[in-house]
């Protein structure tokens, strides 16, 4: 089980998703991924793509101006 | 048993896309949802800069409408590969810079390149006849279906009965007496079928979801293109032409004036790009600029800049520049009085 991170800042929606689908497309069942976002709706929207592509959101939450999802890739 | 067929479903976050995938879903249908991604697209962006939207939901309504659905939703990146359908549209622009009918049918091509890809039956779209002026009129939706290439795999459940039978009515993949006759620019038919479904919180039926519809972004798109002199761009160039206000003084250079701290926020992040002016005595925006300034360009810049800032009706106030080159120079300058900015430098 790997532990990877992508850096989505500067990008708006729905480019921090499209980003956290393609580096979810190379990893592995059990993989963990940490998001870091500064698109405040990457909260509502990156949770929401992990929930009907049946990947997990371990914890999200926001640290100064960074949105931060962490992932276990499920399927 | 029966074969279960497999549909790809243009979701675009709008009412249409959500039920005539759901038609498909009530059919039986195993459907995954397709969005393209263009760089245009209104999704999201100005809500997650200006101050004045924070109140709107920051919702995504394609993945919303694939959450309601029960779907996957594959989003693709087609920024790159749009350029061509947006400088050489085929059938040309709409009212402004939009090629509704060049980029459905691209995006039908994409989803048919998808489906061939992934093993997918056929693609389902939320078009209905006569809905838009451009794209949705009854003589270019065979257009669609022709050029896009996927001929009688596009099926379009909203308005299917008054159109040719598909491959998947003929071959009785689906129950063409179970598919609509929806037509024209009345959405009553639709708002009932959500209800029907129990569709309440869907995206606006009214609303547009890209800003080449727009006519005052065409015009800031349109003056990119005649400043540069060559129809190009890149993502960084779209994104920009979303925020603050855009000014001209002269042709060889344009100013991004931040309109509130949100956006202040997002331009900082362009500061490793752009030439850029502060006001550092007052509070005030942050400008970028775009192009190649002399020194007294950059005074006059400075001054048009700090017309915006509370130092607006000081006799002076002072500015940092900061050069492409990384070079930092402060000076002090009178603010532009408002009468001597010109209205047509405007964008």
């Amino acid at each position: 089980m790997g532990q990877y991170t992508l850096d989505a800042r500067n990008s708006l929606c729905p480019m921090p998703v499209i980003k956290t689908q393609n580096k979810i497309a190379e990893l592995q069942v059990g993989d963990m991924l940490e998001v870091t976002c500064t698109d405040p709706g990457a909260l509502n929207d990156i949770p929401a793509w992990c929930r009907i592509n049946g990947h997990l959101v371990k914890k999200s939450y926001v640290s100064g101006d960074d949105v931060i999802i962490i992932i276990q890739v499920n399927a | 048993m029966s074969a279960q067929y497999k549909a790809i479903a243009l979701i675009s976050g709008g009412l249409d896309s959500l039920l005539a995938a759901k038609l498909m879903l009530e059919q039986g249908i195993h459907v995954e949802g397709i969005n393209f991604y263009t760089g245009f697209c209104v999704e999201g962006h100005t809500h997650a800069i200006r101050k004045k939207d924070k109140a709107k939901p920051k919702r995504n309504n394609a993945l919303w409408s694939a959450e309601q659905l029960g779907i996957k939703l594959h989003i693709i990146d087609i920024i790159d590969e749009y350029k061509d359908v947006l400088i050489n549209p085929k059938h040309g622009y709409g009212a402004n810079m939009n090629p509704c009918l060049d980029c459905k049918i691209f995006m039908v091509k994409k989803a048919k390149q998808w489906m061939q890809e992934n093993d997918f039956d056929f693609i389902v779209s939320g078009e209905v006849i006569g809905q838009r002026p451009m794209s949705q009129r009854k003589e270019l939706l065979p257009v669609v279906v022709r050029e896009s290439g996927a001929n009688d795999r596009l099926l379009r459940p909203l308005c299917a009965k008054n159109l040719a039978p598909t491959l998947p009515e003929r071959e009785g993949w689906i129950d063409r007496d179970k598919l609509k006759n929806f037509s024209g620019r009345n959405r009553k038919p639709q708002m009932a079928l959500a209800a029907e479904f129990g569709f309440e919180d869907y995206a606006s039926p009214a609303g547009g979801c890209c800003f080449l519809t727009d006519k005052n972004y065409s015009d800031k798109l349109v003056d990119l293109w005649q400043a540069r002199n060559r129809k190009e761009y890149d993502l960084d160039d779209i994104m920009l032409l979303k925020v603050g206000r855009h000014i001209r003084p002269q042709a060889h250079y344009k100013l991004i004036v931040s309109r509130e701290d949100g956006e202040n926020k997002f331009l900082n992040g362009y500061k490793k790009q752009f030439a850029s002016i502060e006001i550092i005595s007052h509070p005030g925006p942050l400008t970028l600029v775009d192009g190649e300034l002399t020194d007294n360009d950059f005074i006059f810049a400075s001054r048009i800049a700090a017309r915006f800032s509370q130092g607006r009706d000081t006799d002076s106030v002072t500015v940092k520049i900061i050069r492409k080159n990384g070079e930092e120079q402060q000076f002090d300058i009178p603010p532009l009085p408002v009468s001597e900015i010109k209205q047509e430098w405007y964008i």
